[in-house]
């Protein structure tokens, strides 16, 4: 990589003396491979093999408790996969039960993404490198507390405020762009559509995808950036050739963390959205297929047998979903490892 | 650290741009096209925001042709850029400021002393308070917090300095994405599953709802806090080992220290990810209108479910129960609020002295 | 897979057994200092102690509300819960014992008597408790009355008449201008005993024109989706255009059609939707202290409102703890009452039960007692 920051290197090696001092009589075995250090051998292994391994047992608790959360919705869900068509909701096979709300699921993600993933840089930048400094603490605070308003909140929202405001938009969307699939129409009355949903969850995965990248956008290194400007370039430049690239593993954590988000909301989209059991792509009516956490919000309350059963197979599908998308995603971010600090 | 990058920009800039657009002028540019575009609006009967965003588009256009002939190419991409990031951050701003004067203008009718101090034991209409549920949501996210966090940040500690791409770190990282994409509904239902294979069914108690956040909170914890630890610069790891420091020192002293700041922003974020939710806790934690301050006996109400519930149900006269919601809703940010504050307080001083 | 499921089941049934038995050892003596036992004492006079917990049905939350007040003011030491998680978690927490007792927007099924005998240790009982009226709102600027037949009701909710200027609906409605608008048909979204009803009024009154089986999920994929009362609610304000059914209580200042029953009109009213309630049969085949019932929708009756839900309560005849069993029964008896049903009456807009029906559900009440 380049060569940042070794000014910023006085803390460490401040810190560094009582830490070398702990193990106590530096002098006493000088023999000893150049690299490791060789003071008290047995003391250093054995706070290091306490740390690292509780970390690793850190990590396995992940493992566990995904695997615990798996095993839960197989036992539970499993009788939903083998049950007769005429025992499950709506009487049809449990693909043909799952299949709406898995493209309604990724449909309402992908829109809520689309929207927000720019806009979350375009503000995170706006903080980080646009605004005045006291400006821009008082807005990322701002940002940060939106992340905390409770997604019955957002919901209500939707419905109070933006559906309405929505439908002379939808309206208008249908007669100049009706010859567009996504808004065919008829224009639903209450402006309750997968657009609406996305939107809403477009607004509640702003904040939490902010505040990340604005984080991250923070941490690039000072000189890279003042390297940039001094050969000439423009802010603009500046931050494509520095501050993205430092950023896009980050980038693309904060867009994962807002597409985990929006796949997993319930209750906002359960409020706001109109569903039904169809698969179509036309954003703007009222009739749209359901998410599978909205489904389960709407439906596990007055269902019992077979029908909760039904309703945590869908579960395992979503888990199966994003586990699927996830692995893309690292798939694709895999090679950009270069920019992370901890390469080595 | 380099002196000359101090004279240099004044120089370049007047030699090689020799002319480029005062400051006030792509601004101005603007506001005249949005106005244009506001009475175009107007008087042709449209919309008005049909005008505002006509008037954005025209200048989107118009201050890069404007300052493509005077200052050229490059500059003309940077204004640009200006442009299109300050207007993503008006266009999200929008909503989100939507949503704060919503729930603060709806929020202030009942939010008073008594809405603090009282619960709703025995309250039919008006009156009463959320005494009950603001002790539920402080108990469960704090034990929510303390499960999640010491996880959490180990685990970034294990994916960062110790996994080292093993196959075991490479598998975690894919198991915390999709750990943060679990419903959380099912974290709430599996949460009931584990603890009622150990209480017995209808078991309803605070922790429990802290373990179904803690599924949901943790993979936050540990994507921000992983980001954060990444961005420390190899050399002070390097700077460390090189003086003898053994790594697990390193890790503490070195890298969480230089990463303190954003570990405290990141654990806020993930708080502020489940303070909100209602689901899970709906389901494990239950509901009551009693003041229960024992986490680990009994049913415990929280401030979403409080919201949730009067929003739903608010009864014949719904205008009290809608009044808490508000309240409840307005109740909650402010919890937020002051917990931001107190992690901005955290990082400002840890923070090291830094160029920024 | 099954198998599994119900080893767990039943382990997790003996483990509450044993915690549970220690659970109540704990409430009584938090509770209590004087445990009466037998506990056969007059169910109403005593003052009682227990701590009870309930869930199901969220449509009697508001009544629920009302209920616990008034029952802990006379009981300051009684402590009941209630989650409105839903009648289906309701039905199941109260089947495998999790809850005391339970509300529900319908009656046990075949295979939960079967479980709730089994849990209770004995039997059951059931009764409807809340009833309350489901109105047919409409926002229509300019049309403060509207007429309807089931059979335009069932066309207009499968999208059969999609104008409010039909023919069928200006036919009802001599005298008002319709406008010429689409018509918006919401429903609920989410399952529930109030869109079970109003599909079992529709495939009764108007089996002709309603093809659907009755169901707490909306069988159409026509009209709109809005989830929970409130957002029915709150569809029906936003859009111009809109009709859908909701809890009456919570029509606000929507318009509400008057529906067609024999040869004349109805608006609902807490004493036409009680009128209905009070003409029902009582299932038969069912145990002992089962009051179900069986709702005439199609009556030709004059002032009977038919489109009502009618939420139940579940208990069991037996339980563990005198203390638990006293609590029980002086919260039903006092949820019966004339007073009960005037607090819920008053807090949730339901329609109070007859003294009919009171005496059924106190001689089921009076059968609980304590093991």
């Amino acid at each position: 990589m380049t060569k940042p920051a070794t000014a910023p290197s006085g803390p460490p090696s401040g810190d560094a003396p009582p830490g070398d001092a702990e193990p106590g009589g530096s002098p006493a075995q000088p023999q000893s491979s150049p690299h490791a250090v060789p003071v008290a051998r047995s003391a250093r292994r054995f706070g290091d093999l306490l740390f690292s391994g509780a970390a690793t047992l850190a990590g396995l608790s992940i493992v566990v408790t995904l695997a615990a959360v798996f095993l839960f919705l197989i036992g539970q869900g499993f009788p939903a996969f083998t049950a007769d068509a005429e025992d499950l909701p709506g009487e049809q096979n449990f693909a043909a039960y799952v299949a709406p709300l898995l493209f309604g699921t990724v449909w309402a993600a992908v829109i809520a993404l689309v929207v927000a993933a720019p806009l979350a840089i375009g503000i995170a930048l706006f903080i980080s490198h646009y605004a005045p400094r006291r400006l821009a603490q008082g807005l990322g605070y701002l940002v940060d507390l939106l992340a905390a308003v409770p997604s019955v909140v957002y919901g209500a929202w939707g419905i109070v405020f933006l559906a309405p405001h929505a439908v002379p938009v939808y309206r208008w969307l249908e007669r100049y762009f009706g010859w567009l699939p996504f808004f065919d129409g008829p224009t639903s009355a209450t402006g309750r559509t997968m657009l609406t949903a996305g939107l809403v969850l477009a607004v509640m995965i702003l904040p939490i995808m902010t505040a990340i990248n604005r984080e991250v956008f923070l941490q690039t290194p000072r000189l890279l950036e003042e390297a940039a400007m001094a050969l000439g370039a423009t802010r603009w430049e500046t931050i494509r050739m520095t501050v993205l690239p430092f950023g896009r593993s980050g980038i693309i954590s904060a867009g994962m963390l807002g597409l985990g988000r929006a796949l997993g909301e319930t209750l906002a989209v359960a409020m706001v959205l109109s569903a039904t059991d169809v698969i179509t792509v036309n954003v703007i009516s009222s009739t749209n297929p359901a998410t599978i956490a909205a489904n389960i919000a709407l439906d596990f309350p007055d269902s019992s047998g077979l029908a909760v059963d039904a309703l945590i197979a869908s579960g395992l599908v979503l888990f199966a979903l994003t586990f699927v998308v996830n692995y893309i995603a690292r798939v694709i971010v895999a090679r950009r490892r270069e920019f992370s600090g901890a390469n080595a | 650290m380099t002196a000359p990058a101090q004279p240099a920009p004044a120089a370049v800039r007047s030699s090689l741009a020799g002319r480029s657009l005062p400051a006030w002028a792509p601004w101005t540019i603007v506001g005249v096209a949005i106005a244009v575009g506001l009475l175009a609006g107007v008087s042709t009967g449209l919309n008005v925001a049909l005008g505002i965003v006509l008037g954005v588009l025209v200048a989107l256009v118009a201050v890069p042709a404007v300052s493509t002939v005077v200052e050229g190419g490059r500059r003309a991409r940077d204004r640009l850029a200006t442009l299109l990031v300050t207007l993503a951050f008006a266009l999200a701003l929008l909503p989100l400021l939507s949503v704060l004067i919503t729930v603060v203008d709806n929020g202030t009718a009942r939010f008073d002393a008594t809405f603090l101090t009282d619960d709703m034991r025995g309250v039919v209409g008006e009156g009463g308070g959320a005494l009950h549920a603001i002790v539920g949501t402080l108990e469960i996210t704090a034990a929510a917090t303390l499960i999640s966090v010491p996880i959490g940040v180990l685990c970034a500690v294990y994916l960062v300095e110790y996994g080292g791409g093993r196959w075991l770190a490479r598998a975690i990282t894919l198991l915390v994405d999709v750990m943060t994409g679990v419903p959380s509904i099912v974290a709430g239902l599996f949460a009931y599953a584990l603890f009622s294979i150990f209480f017995g069914p209808g078991i309803r108690f605070g922790i429990g709802g802290a373990v179904a956040l803690s599924v949901l909170m943790i993979p936050v914890v540990i994507r921000s806090v992983e980001e954060m630890l990444k961005l420390v610069p190899n050399e002070l790891r390097e700077a460390a080992y090189a003086l003898g420091v053994p790594k697990w020192l390193t890790v503490v002293r070195v890298v969480l220290r230089t990463a303190a700041a954003g570990i405290a922003t990141g654990v806020t974020i993930a708080i502020s990810r489940v303070i909100g939710e209602t689901a899970p806790l709906l389901i494990i934690a239950g509901a009551t209108t009693r003041t229960n301050y024992d986490i680990f006996d009994g049913r415990m109400e929280t401030l979403p479910i409080f919201t949730y519930q009067s929003l739903m149900n608010p009864g014949a006269r719904p205008e009290f129960g809608v009044d808490r919601a508000w309240a409840a809703a307005l109740t909650l940010i402010i919890i937020v609020m002051l917990l931001n504050l107190v992690a901005r307080l955290i990082s400002r001083f840890f923070s090291l002295p830094s160029g920024r | 897979m099954k198998l599994m499921k119900r080893q767990v089941a039943v382990l997790g049934i003996a483990l509450t057994a044993m915690l549970g038995l220690a659970a109540c050892g704990d409430d009584e003596e938090n509770g209590a200092d004087t445990p009466s036992p037998g506990g056969s004492s007059a169910p109403a006079a005593a003052e009682v102690s227990g701590t009870i917990n309930g869930a199901g049905a969220s449509s009697q939350a508001s009544a629920m509300e009302a209920w616990i007040a008034g029952f802990t003011e006379a009981n300051p030491d009684a402590t009941v819960n209630y989650d409105p998680a839903g009648s289906g978690a309701g039905r199941e927490q109260f089947t495998s014992g999790a809850v005391q007792f339970a509300g529900s927007d319908a009656y046990l099924k075949d295979d939960e008597v079967t479980a709730a005998q089994e849990t209770c240790g004995g039997d059951f009982i059931e009764f409807p408790a809340y009833i309350s009226p489901i109105a047919v709102a409409y926002n229509l600027p300019g049309v403060d009355s509207l007429k309807l037949s089931p059979s335009v009701i069932a066309r207009i909710f499968d999208a059969k008449i999609t104008k409010w200027n039909d023919p069928a609906i200006a036919a009802l409605n001599e005298g008002v201008t319709l406008p010429d608008l689409d018509i918006t048909a919401v429903h609920r979204s989410d399952e529930s005993g109030t869109t079970s009803n109003f599909t079992d009024y529709l495939a009764k009154a108007a089996s002709a024109d309603w093809p659907y089986e009755a169901g707490g999920e909306w069988p159409t994929q026509t009209g709109e989706g809005a989830a929970q009362t409130q957002g029915v609610a709150a569809a029906l304000r936003a859009g111009e255009g809109t009709i859908g059914y909701l809890d009456a209580s919570q029509a606000g200042e929507l318009g509400i059609a008057a529906v067609q029953v024999g040869d004349e009109f109805v608006e609902y009213s807490p004493e036409a939707a009680a009128a209905v309630v009070d003409a029902a049969t009582v299932v038969s085949g069912r145990p002992q202290y089962s009051y179900a019932i069986d709702l005439p929708r199609d009556t030709t009756a004059s002032g009977v409102y038919p489109i009502v839900l009618v939420s139940y309560l579940l208990a069991c005849t037996q339980y563990d703890s005198a203390d638990q069993a006293d609590t029980v029964k002086a919260f039903l008896s006092y949820v019966i009452s004339e007073d009960g049903q005037a607090a819920a009456a008053e807090n949730a807009g339901s329609a109070p039960i007859s003294d009919a029906q009171r005496e059924q559900a106190q001689a089921a009440i009076d059968a609980i007692s304590a093991a």
